[in-house]
């Protein structure tokens, strides 16, 4: 299914593969017009792709078939072995975390996780976490700092779920406690955010030494929904809150939030999964490089420093 | 007492502006018995009649703690930008400047230095009045500030919080804040200095979920709304009533989620007291002999 701005695409490409079809089936030769019809295409991908407003890509980063934690956990990485449960209350199944290593090297993964189909996401709860997944993720902070271990952490949340038993167990103690935890890691972190990143649930597993955002995944403090609801009472006003909320990936560089974007393929990742989690594993590699020799120490200040540093103020007058 | 209060509430019928600062009388939410607004501020805004605790002014608050003239404003020397170019209703830079000019300060929080029962500290106090006490990069940065200079003069931290969350208006920015405040209590943790959390309502969002839930020992004012999510954002979510005193703060030392629910009569107390014993750790152990053994 592809999303509504992508129709005019679809039907250029559905066109393209009919020409094919029948030039193949009357053997005639429509090269030519296959070429000019395919070099409009690109055309259309690309100035569709380049001028999306940010609503568009509110809708291209929660896309069916977008690349989830788990595709790239078992395509980007190698030998990923899950680790399940909070040894406390459960295994929340909105957060994937284990071990793997990537080009070689030993690493922490944290992940959360939005189903690929119907039933995998009301298993995944959307992507949005309890207080079990902030604790499986805070107990893999504590592993990766024991054995000296990268940790790197996949982004895709709607939010943490806001819910009876997730407040009742201390929702907000939790994103609190695993900043804190995070922010203080002696090992080298780098999160990317895949997807969406949806405020405080985000957060929790986003204080990390180098911010990576897909240039179509979004980030940001309320959804354009709920922002909708409380400033015009209206969520239909969505599209009017994603343009105020400047969530996009380049708006980001530029508050200085993410410190790098990673670009998708023309498209969009949905479109080309396998090249989008290429990309995604040669930043990793490259920004993890840079970090390995920084010893414990440094890697702690770095990271106190980025987040010290965010906001804009200024002195009264 | 009884017939005292019936004759109350045949005080004069209350207006509106009967709620307001001005009125002389006020309804309680707590009990309806009719009020006198002056008992109600000499009672530290706690209803004389039914203990109800309403929303205190941040210079009554830092009144209530600081001991008399001892309290040294270190806020208000930054303001809000408009990094978003943000507008709703109406503009965010218009949004701040009405602010300012009702509530005479730059941004919802008030820091400064104290004496709390002689105890050296710094008190972050949040304004709830102020744009619902939201957290922008404002307020990041002056409790961040607090707590790193608290760190460095070995003060203790006192952070009395009302807030209705992240600051929607300054986007991704504000988020930020969360941990920005969260990596400048490291500062205190560092000199093993306490941090005492005290919180009121209402306390919810971005501010539960950061520093506001991180003290070493946190206090909860009775019946204040403290929660991540609010209350109609779950009800739309799971779409049934929700229980009786869910996310009150009495709710939550029954989940464990607070050390004590303290009322105001007693909050300074209780504070001092915590300050007290936490402060009179063992000496950092320092190179010894090791001691003969026993054979």
């Amino acid at each position: 299914m592809p999303l509504p701005f992508e129709q005019p695409i679809e039907d250029l490409a559905a066109k393209i593969r009919d020409m094919r079809a029948y030039a193949s089936e009357q053997q005639i030769d429509l090269t030519e017009e296959i070429d000019a019809l395919q070099a409009r295409l690109d055309r259309l991908k690309r100035d569709t792709y380049d001028n999306l407003t940010r609503w568009q890509r509110v809708q291209v980063a929660r896309a069916p078939g977008r690349p989830t934690g788990l595709d790239y956990l078992q395509h980007a990485f190698e030998g990923f072995t899950e680790l399940h449960g909070d040894r406390t209350l459960g295994d929340d199944p909105a957060v994937v975390t284990g071990l793997a290593t990537l080009e070689g090297a030993s690493v922490v993964v944290i992940a959360q996780q939005k189903g690929r189909d119907t039933k995998e996401n009301i298993h995944r709860n959307f992507g949005m976490s309890h207080p079990s997944g902030y604790r499986k993720a805070m107990r893999m902070f504590d592993l990766a700092d024991k054995f000296r271990l990268p940790v790197v952490t996949l982004i895709d949340t709607p939010g943490a779920y806001p819910g009876l038993a997730a407040e009742e167990q201390g929702q907000a103690w939790v994103i609190a406690e695993s900043i804190r935890r995070m922010s203080e890691l002696t090992v080298p972190a780098v999160s990317v955010v895949i997807g969406e990143g949806g405020s405080g649930g985000a957060l929790a597993i986003g204080v990390a030494n180098r911010v990576l955002i897909l240039e179509n995944a979004i980030y940001s403090v309320i959804s354009p929904e709920s922002c909708a609801a409380i400033l015009w009472r209206d969520a239909g006003e969505a599209e009017r809150a994603a343009e105020a909320l400047k969530l996009t990936s380049r708006d980001l560089v530029a508050l200085g939030v993410v410190d790098r974007v990673i670009d998708e393929p023309l498209g969009g990742a949905h479109n080309d999964r396998d090249t989008a989690i290429a990309l995604v594993k040669e930043a990793l590699v490259e920004e993890l490089a840079q970090l390995t020799h920084m010893s414990g120490e440094r890697l702690r200040r770095a990271r106190y420093e980025r987040f010290r540093a965010l906001g804009r103020f200024e002195a009264v007058a | 007492m009884a017939l005292e209060r019936w004759f109350r509430r045949n005080k004069p019928t209350r207006k509106e502006e009967d709620n307001s600062p001005a009125g002389l009388w006020l309804k309680c939410d707590g009990c309806h018995a009719q009020i006198y607004r002056k008992d109600l501020v000499a009672n530290r805004y706690v209803c004389p009649e039914c203990d109800h605790h309403y929303r205190m002014p941040v210079d009554a608050r830092i009144d209530l703690l600081a001991d008399a003239g001892t309290f040294e404003r270190w806020s208000g020397h930054i303001q809000a930008q408009d990094p978003l170019e943000f507008e709703d209703t109406q503009p965010y830079t218009e949004r701040i400047e009405k602010a300012q000019k009702k509530h005479g300060r730059p941004d919802a929080i008030v820091t400064g230095a104290a004496e709390l029962d002689g105890h050296a500290v710094a008190l972050v106090v949040m304004d709830f009045a102020f744009l619902g006490g939201s957290m922008g990069s404002v307020v990041g940065e002056e409790i961040a500030r607090a707590a790193e200079r608290a760190a460095e003069e070995g003060r203790s931290l006192v952070a009395v919080t009302a807030s209705g969350g992240a600051r929607m208006q300054e986007g991704a920015l504000s988020l930020m804040q969360m941990a920005k405040t969260t990596v400048a209590l490291g500062a205190l943790a560092e000199r093993r200095l306490p941090y005492v959390s005290v919180l009121t309502d209402p306390t919810t969002g971005g501010v539960t979920a950061s520093f506001a839930t991180l003290g070493d020992v946190i206090f909860a004012e009775p019946g204040a709304l403290i929660s991540f999510a609010g209350p109609r954002v779950i009800q739309q979510t799971i779409r049934q009533d929700l229980p009786e005193g869910f996310q009150r703060a009495e709710f939550l030392l029954q989940k464990g989620m607070v050390d004590d629910v303290v009322k105001r009569s007693a909050l300074k107390g209780r504070v001092a007291q915590v300050l007290k014993l936490l402060t009179a750790g063992l000496p950092e152990p320092t190179l010894e002999a090791p001691r003969a053994a026993t054979v």
